[in-house]
């Protein structure tokens, strides 16, 4: 059997913030195509730079990221926005524009296919605003197309936030604690939207969690930080509750 | 166990720090006024002189008012487009002033330093420089208000700026935009609100000062005002002091209202 190549590959990397701190130390691993992988870690691990260091809206210090198995640290301008247009960004404030309606907010997400002026006129094609329309259904939320964004709870947010993503039509899906300014019911709908876009799109999926009792239902393989090292790397058939325990050990 | 209040230190307890600061003002206002020959006796013996005037001002003409009607429109009409251009040009230069977007250190003191320069010219002297230039006429009305607003309404904005949410903005770069796509979108409906509102904070302040910019000569009503005031004829000037206070106060009110509706 042939081994396809990962979709992201991270070779020696390092990342020191200018002030000295240690984000990022020694990074060597790959992720398949496909996988659904939970990122876990105390807090200042390190999750949320690992997550920016693959749209490059965080940059490494030294070694290499691969993504689709091209090196993106010499992208700049066109190319960047091209990475970053493959990879959609889910964060825990969902970031919407809160004056902005849900279509516009959804709408956004599909701004970097058009030419600079059209995104500012917001001359979207009549098949992009049937897409935002067909995202929201994705998230159940498509009655709320023309609601304010700031009129919506923050699980609804959270659904608009992933239907602005799917406007991309990303091969990749990072969340950035996607779950943690959630109750439990909102939680468990935002996590099966996003292990259903895993299963039915294909779509790579990255998500970083605190609760590791959710990592070991979703993830298909989980990664622990410790002082931006990783300590663990297993397959979820081979988690156990005490081996993902030393991930949360004093350093 | 009994409750005890802590104990008052005693300077708060004979307001030591409010009468020094009375103190303070009251020498520094005689010694400036001593310093620059403001002879208050005399401010107080021609009070008589006051009363006259006000009796003369109290017998308005009021077959003037459809003469001053047209100057006053235009008194409008300069404030309005001052308003709107400098604003308009302000909006571009606080972008570029806020620290939040523009991280080059150099870029962004260079902007505020030409900015803060704008904010001292005196908006007199700029219009006697326009009138100068422009001629007798509403053309340097207009100018004076847009400098005279552009330096005010940048610096308002860019401190807006700096106070807005940055998640939106990593979302939207996160997504592929580039920078005018990040501004239209994450940072202008952020802001607009508040951008109205100092818009037309700015309009009420350059409607009272078009008035003042008119007898140097920038147009408008101002005009009217210093020709009646040398011909002595001061019922006209009451009917001019007149319109001008209910036009000041009608826009006054339209534009709190729309403040307080936008905010
Ligand atoms: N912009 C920055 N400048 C300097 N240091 C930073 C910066 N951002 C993060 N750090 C530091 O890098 C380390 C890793 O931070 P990171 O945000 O990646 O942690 P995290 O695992 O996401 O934590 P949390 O669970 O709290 O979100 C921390 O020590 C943090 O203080
Ligand atoms: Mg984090």
């Amino acid at each position: 059997m042939v081994q396809e190549t990962p979709i992201i590959s991270f070779k020696n990397v390092n990342k020191v913030y200018d002030n000295g701190t240690v984000g990022l130390k020694d990074i060597n691993f790959d992720i398949p195509r496909g996988q659904f992988l939970v990122v876990v870690g105390l807090s200042g691990a390190g999750k949320s730079t690992l997550l920016r260091t693959i749209n490059r809206m965080h940059e490494i210090t030294s070694g290499e990221i691969r993504v689709e198995d091209e090196a993106i640290d010499r992208y700049k301008g066109r190319s960047l926005r091209f990475l970053r247009r493959k990879i959609g960004m889910i964060f825990q404030n969902f970031n919407l524009v809160n004056r902005s309606s849900v279509e516009r907010n959804v709408l956004s997400g599909r701004v970097s296919y058009y030419p600079t002026w059209k995104s500012l006129l917001g001359l979207f094609s009549a098949t992009d605003k049937q897409n935002a329309v067909q995202a929201l259904q994705r998230v159940s939320l498509a009655e709320k197309l023309y609601t304010r964004a700031d009129e919506l709870s923050g699980g609804q947010q959270q659904r608009v936030a992933i239907a602005r993503t799917l406007m991309q039509n990303p091969k990749i899906i990072l969340a950035d604690e996607p779950i943690a300014s959630l109750d439990p019911l909102t939680t468990k709908t935002v996590m099966d939207i996003l292990k259903r876009l895993n299963q039915e799109d294909g779509i790579t999926v990255i998500v970083n969690l605190h609760s590791v009792a959710l990592a070991r239902e979703y993830a298909d393989r989980i990664v622990g930080l410790r002082a931006g090292e990783v300590v663990y790397d297993e397959p979820i058939a081979a988690v156990t509750a005490t081996d993902l325990n030393r991930v949360y050990q004093e350093v | 166990m009994t409750s005890q209040a802590p104990h008052q230190p005693w300077l708060q307890r004979w307001h030591v720090k409010p009468i020094g600061w009375t103190i303070l003002l009251v020498v520094l206002l005689v010694a400036s006024s001593r310093m620059t020959g403001v002879d208050v006796g005399m401010f107080l013996s021609n009070l008589d002189q006051f009363t006259a005037l006000l009796t003369r001002l109290s017998q308005p003409a009021w077959d003037y008012l459809p003469v001053i009607m047209r100057p006053l429109y235009e008194t409008i009409q300069m404030a309005i487009l001052g308003t709107t251009i400098g604003a308009a040009l302000a909006l571009p230069f606080a972008l570029l002033a806020a620290g939040n977007l523009v991280h080059n250190r150099w870029l962004r003191s260079g902007i505020r330093f030409w900015l803060d320069l704008v904010r001292t010219l005196p908006d007199l002297l700029l219009a006697a420089i326009f009138v100068a230039i422009f001629g007798i006429g509403s053309t340097a009305g207009v100018v004076t208000l847009a400098i005279f607003s552009f330096g005010m309404v940048s610096k308002l904005f860019y401190e807006v700026i700096e106070t807005i949410d940055m998640g939106p903005l990593e979302a939207l770069e996160s997504v592929g935009a580039g920078k005018l796509t990040v501004i239209w979108y994450a940072v202008l409906p952020q802001i607009l609100n508040q951008f109205v509102s100092y818009f037309l904070y700015t309009l009420e302040i350059n409607v009272r000062a078009s008035t003042v910019l008119g007898y140097l000569g920038a147009g408008g009503i101002g005009v009217f005002l210093q020709r009646s005031l040398n011909e002595f004829n001061y019922s006209q000037t009451a009917v001019i002091i007149l319109a001008t206070l209910v036009v000041v106060m009608v826009i006054d009110g339209i534009s709190n209202h729309l403040r307080r509706v936008l905010l």
